[in-house]
């Protein structure tokens, strides 16, 4: 009978990382229905990037407060995920404070824990407040799901840091009554505030307390760790490879689409057989589609980019059409695509492999509208913390509709027929070019 | 300006069997349109003046295809593409320079894989360049402790990372050189990119261009500097809509250099 705990903890374990584990699968094998792009070039600069942007928060803390506060919480969540080792050992071999024998380290951990737990407390409230109360646009226009997603992981962080804390608080009193099993260590700088609360409690309340949050604690980081796959928090993750992978050309450079390449130069060389019928070893089948009006069509790091979005806005609030009223918002392009995305995975969980559904990112989510608002100034892209392009997907879906359906506004229409015609946006003669010189 | 000057040809040059220094890809708006000509024939004086050895492509350049590009039209944009690039390496051009950052940005970016590898210079930086050889002088003259902004064009600065050299020159006209409070990468864009030059805004309750006008009036400037022909247009239609028109001028940094010196 004394092993029951330790048995109902491996449970728990393997259960919390196993569904985990099956929802990061899905996750993955969704972002490889995307296209194929090289990234696997500039391995130094790549790991720079990583250790700058996702690991050194360089990008974060260029809005100060939000930043100053996120690079607490983040710590928090890095430091204080020692203790969570700790915990796993204590639970399956039924021990208590394993690494206590480090003595004046172990002090200096469990110090170190409990001011982070302090701190991160303290920010997420702040959190709360920006999100809630103050009028900040890029979340008060947050509704519905992705608004409550938000606050559900705040409210998480508090539970999680208050049982941390109760633990502490509740071990400190255990301690020093003497309790068996419950060793001298650790240093509690914030619970031994909480503790006197616990004053007069008897020694078997003080353990049913103790056990409780202890409990509460670890199975609420496994119920935490499993929210991610279903909420924007996969960020926490996905921020590494995302910044791994991130697009290292100057931002101003559009990809060329190889395919049109061919094209072009076949048109362009003056020995090619106009009538020659493909080369034989070209498999038959659908002629490559130009641009994007699925998830499909991107390529698998505008999908990753996709699954790290988490919603910050910071892209929408720098982004001049939004600013100016219009439909576009950078951070909905991002949002859209991840819907899209995980409802093209539900569909492939369900039916075996992708049964059309009659939908698709464009018009079904993205519209037109909202693509011919971008000015392509790349404000959005660089206000991304971890290197996301909303403006590559909205390139990518501009060049469907015009090259697949020719969907252009009319404006842009003239403007192409002048440059195919004249070689200038504006009906001006080719001829006229150097007018300007005797003018 | 009715004077004309002298604009050598890249097919004079060929016909004399000479190279020049550099090849001036005027661009569209710096050959037809009538605000972006005056900047043309500025950068050409100070050409001039430095003694550079240029020529230009004259009827034989065609737009780079930059806007077709941002509109999505991927063949426009590589037929365009591939016959520049014709032209180009069939005068063994190495070096470009451009008063276009939309130019600038697609030649130096998206050429190159395309079979057209050139070095390619936005004119600020080609101007600092010849102020750093001792080519160039720059002085204050009639700009001296003018109150001036410099808006930041999107090709230029978040694209290409290039925010200094404009300003390096616009320093040594000895101007109060005055930051918007968006500046640099956080600068906001004047609304023309990704070939909104050509098309109606779509709806909403303010157009970019009187956002970003509205920030250089903030700094109560005498001029706004400029450094691409689409957002001086945007930002003198901006200033026009702000009835300040008499009070504020919209210049490219080359105007600048060579209305300072009376060229």
């Amino acid at each position: 009978m004394q092993y029951i705990p330790n048995i109902l903890f491996v449970i728990a374990l393997v259960a919390g990382i196993g569904y985990f584990t099956r929802n990061i699968r899905k996750v993955i094998r969704n972002i490889r229905l995307g296209k194929d792009v090289d990234r696997s070039d500039n391995k130094g600069e790549r790991f720079k990037n990583m250790a700058m942007i996702a690991f050194g928060q360089s990008k974060m803390v260029r809005r100060p407060i939000a930043g100053v506060l996120h690079v607490i919480v983040y710590l928090g969540f890095i430091i204080i995920n020692i203790e969570v080792l700790e915990i796993i050992i204590d639970g399956i071999f039924g021990t208590h404070r394993i690494f206590g024998f480090l003595g004046g380290f172990y002090n200096f951990l469990i110090a170190s824990f409990e001011i982070l737990a302090l701190l991160v407390l303290v920010s997420v409230i702040i959190f709360w407040i920006r999100r809630n109360v103050i009028n900040i646009r890029r979340f008060k226009t947050l509704k519905g799901w992705p608004k409550n997603d938000g606050n559900i992981i705040l409210y998480f962080e508090v539970v999680l840091m208050t049982l941390f804390l109760t633990m502490n608080a509740a071990d400190l009193q255990l301690q020093e009554l003497g309790a068996d099993h419950y060793i001298k260590a650790g240093s509690y700088p914030v619970s031994q505030f909480i503790s006197p609360l616990f004053n007069g409690m008897s020694e078997g309340s003080l353990v049913l307390l103790e056990r409780g949050a202890w409990w509460l604690h670890i199975l609420g980081i496994l119920v935490f760790l499993n929210y991610l796959y279903f909420s924007k928090h996969l960020h926490i993750l996905l921020a590494f490879p995302n910044t791994y992978y991130g697009d290292l050309k100057p931002q101003g450079e559009f990809d060329n689409l190889e395919a049109v390449t061919n094209e072009v130069k076949l048109m362009m060389d003056p020995s090619a057989d106009p009538f020659a019928t493909p080369a034989g070893d070209e498999p038959e089948g659908e002629p490559e589609k130009f641009g994007a009006s699925d998830v499909m069509d991107l390529n698998w790091a505008q999908l990753l980019n996709a699954y790290t979005c988490t919603e910050c806005g910071r892209c929408t609030s720098e982004c001049p059409a939004n600013q100016t009223g219009k439909k576009l918002s950078p951070r909905k392009i991002m949002m859209d695509t991840r819907d899209r995305l995980k409802e093209v995975g539900d569909n492939i969980d369900k039916n075996g492999s992708f049964v059309d559904d009659g939908k698709q990112l464009l018009n079904d989510y993205i519209t037109a509208e909202e693509l011919w608002a971008c000015t392509s100034c790349n404000a959005c892209v660089e206000a991304c913390p971890v290197s996301i392009s909303p403006l590559s997907i909205i390139i990518d879906m501009r060049r469907y509709l015009v090259m697949e359906q020719s969907a252009a506004p009319s404006d842009l229409n003239n403007m192409m027929s002048n440059i195919e015609n004249n070689g200038a946006p504006w009906p001006f003669n080719q001829m006229d070019r150097l007018n300007w010189s005797n003018e | 300006m009715s004077e004309t000057v002298k604009v050598p040809t890249m097919a004079e040059y060929m016909a004399e069997g000479k190279k020049p220094e550099v090849l001036f890809w005027v661009g569209c708006a710096g050959s037809f349109d009538d605000r972006a000509k005056k900047i043309t024939k500025a950068f050409v004086k100070l050409l001039h003046n430095a003694r550079v050895d240029f020529a230009v492509l004259g009827t034989e350049e065609s737009c780079t295809g930059d806007p077709a590009k941002r509109a999505g039209n991927e063949f426009l944009f590589q037929m365009q593409a591939v016959t520049n690039i014709e032209v180009m390496n069939a005068y063994e051009i190495k070096k470009v320079v451009t008063a276009c950052p939309h130019c600038f940005n697609t030649l130096k970016n998206e050429y190159p894989s395309l079979g057209g590898d050139y070095e390619v210079m936005h004119h600020t930086q080609f101007l600092k360049s010849l102020l750093d050889e001792g080519r160039l002088t720059v002085e204050g003259g009639k700009f001296k402790g003018k109150r001036i902004t410099f808006h930041d064009p999107c090709y230029l600065g978040r694209a290409n990372n290039v925010y200094e050299a404009p300003r390096d020159l616009l320093k040594k006209l000895e101007v109060e050189l005055i930051e918007m409070k968006r500046c640099k990468r956080n600068g906001l864009c004047c609304g023309a990119g990704g070939a909104q030059m050509f098309k109606e805004p779509e709806p909403g309750n303010k157009d970019v261009n009187i956002e970003r006008t509205e920030d250089a009036l903030e700094t109560k400037p005498d001029i706004i500097a400029a450094g691409c022909p689409f957002c001086n247009t945007m930002m003198t239609d901006g200033v026009k809509n702000k009835e300040k028109e008499d009070s504020i001028e919209v210049m490219d940094v080359a105007e600048l250099i060579a209305n300072a010196q009376d060229l």
